[in-house]
C-alpha cells in the first residue's frame, strides 16, 4: 500500500543501467532488475511483478517514447532501508501529452500494434506505487516502487 | 543470453488446431509469434484454436493483445479461441485484465470453464 512507502528511506545499494531502445532489451532489462534485487531473498511473486512492471515500462519506452526510432533508456535502481526497491526508467522521447489518460485501462494509442493499453495498470498493480513524469518533447520518467515482504 | 526464449508448436488433429507457447511473451517475442500463428491459422482455418499457455514462464501485457489478436483472426473467419491451462504467469495477466470474461479458458485437468 502506498501509505506504508518511505520516499526518504536510506539508499543501501544502487546500480544504474543504459541501454537502446531496442525491443531485445526488454528481457535483459527485468532480468537485470531481478538479479539485482535477488540479494533481498525476494520471494517469487515478488520478483514477478517486479519484472512484469520493468517490462511494461522499458516496452512503453521502445514502443511510445521513441516510437519513430531508437533512443537512449536509462535504467536506476535503488535498494533502501525497510526493504524498497526503487526502479527508474527514464527516456528523452516523445513525452506523454495526458499522463491522467494514458494512466486509464485499456487506453492505447497504438491499438493496431495489438498494444492492450494495460501497461500502466500492471505497473499499478504489482508495485505499491507507481510515479511519472513527463514532458512532451523532452522525455518520461516513470519511477516504481516496491516494498518487499520483512 | 540476449534472446527472449519462446517457442511456438503446432499439432493440427482434424478441425482442431492446438498451438503450445512456451517461455517468456513479451512486446518483443510476441511480433514473431503473431506472425507464426496468423499464417498458420490463415492458411489452415481451423474451426477450433487451443492455445495453450502451460509452459509460458513469464507473459506481460503484450500477451494479452496477443491472445484477443489472436482470438480476432480465429473468429474472423468463423473460428474459435480457447485458451488451454494458463500458466500461473499467464494467469495471473488474464486475472488482471478480466480477459476471462470475453474469451474461453479450459483447463484440462478439471474441464472448468470460465467463459460468459
Amino acid at each position: 500500500m502506498t501509505a506504508t512507502i518511505d520516499y526518504t528511506a536510506r539508499v543501501e545499494n544502487e546500480m544504474d543501467l543504459k541501454m537502446p531502445s531496442r525491443s531485445v532489451n526488454e528481457g535483459f532489462a527485468r532480468a537485470a532488475v531481478a538479479a539485482f534485487c535477488a540479494q533481498l531473498n525476494p520471494t517469487a511473486v515478488e520478483l514477478a511483478d517486479l519484472k512484469c512492471a520493468v517490462s511494461e515500462a522499458v516496452t512503453n519506452c521502445i514502443v511510445h517514447a521513441y516510437r519513430d526510432g531508437i533512443g537512449e533508456i536509462r535504467l536506476n535502481v535503488k535498494l533502501c532501508e525497510g526493504r524498497i526497491v526503487q526502479v527508474e526508467i527514464r527516456d528523452r522521447g516523445c513525452g506523454i501529452p495526458d499522463i491522467k489518460k494514458a494512466r486509464e485501462p485499456l487506453f492505447t494509442t497504438d491499438a493496431a500494434g495489438e498494444r492492450s493499453g494495460m501497461g500502466f495498470t500492471v505497473m499499478e498493480s504489482f508495485c505499491d506505487a507507481v510515479r511519472v513524469q513527463s514532458r512532451p518533447g523532452r522525455g518520461t520518467t516513470v519511477v516504481l516502487l516496491k516494498r518487499l515482504h520483512p | 543470453m540476449i534472446h527472449v526464449k519462446h517457442q511456438v508448436a503446432f499439432e493440427r488433429m482434424q478441425d482442431t488446431l492446438y498451438i503450445r507457447l512456451s517461455g517468456e511473451i513479451d512486446h518483443h517475442s510476441a511480433v514473431d509469434v503473431r506472425v507464426q500463428i496468423d499464417e498458420k491459422l490463415l492458411s489452415d482455418r481451423p474451426k477450433y484454436v487451443y492455445l495453450d499457455l502451460s509452459s509460458i514462464d513469464f507473459m506481460d501485457s503484450s500477451g494479452l493483445g496477443l491472445i484477443m489478436g489472436r482470438m480476432a483472426t480465429a473468429n474472423r473467419y468463423g473460428g474459435q479461441l480457447i485458451v488451454l491451462d494458463p500458466s500461473p504467469a499467464a494467469g495471473r495477466m488474464i486475472r488482471l485484465a478480466a480477459l476471462d470474461r470475453v474469451i474461453q479458458i479450459q483447463f484440462s485437468n478439471t474441464e472448468r470453464r470460465t467463459s460468459k
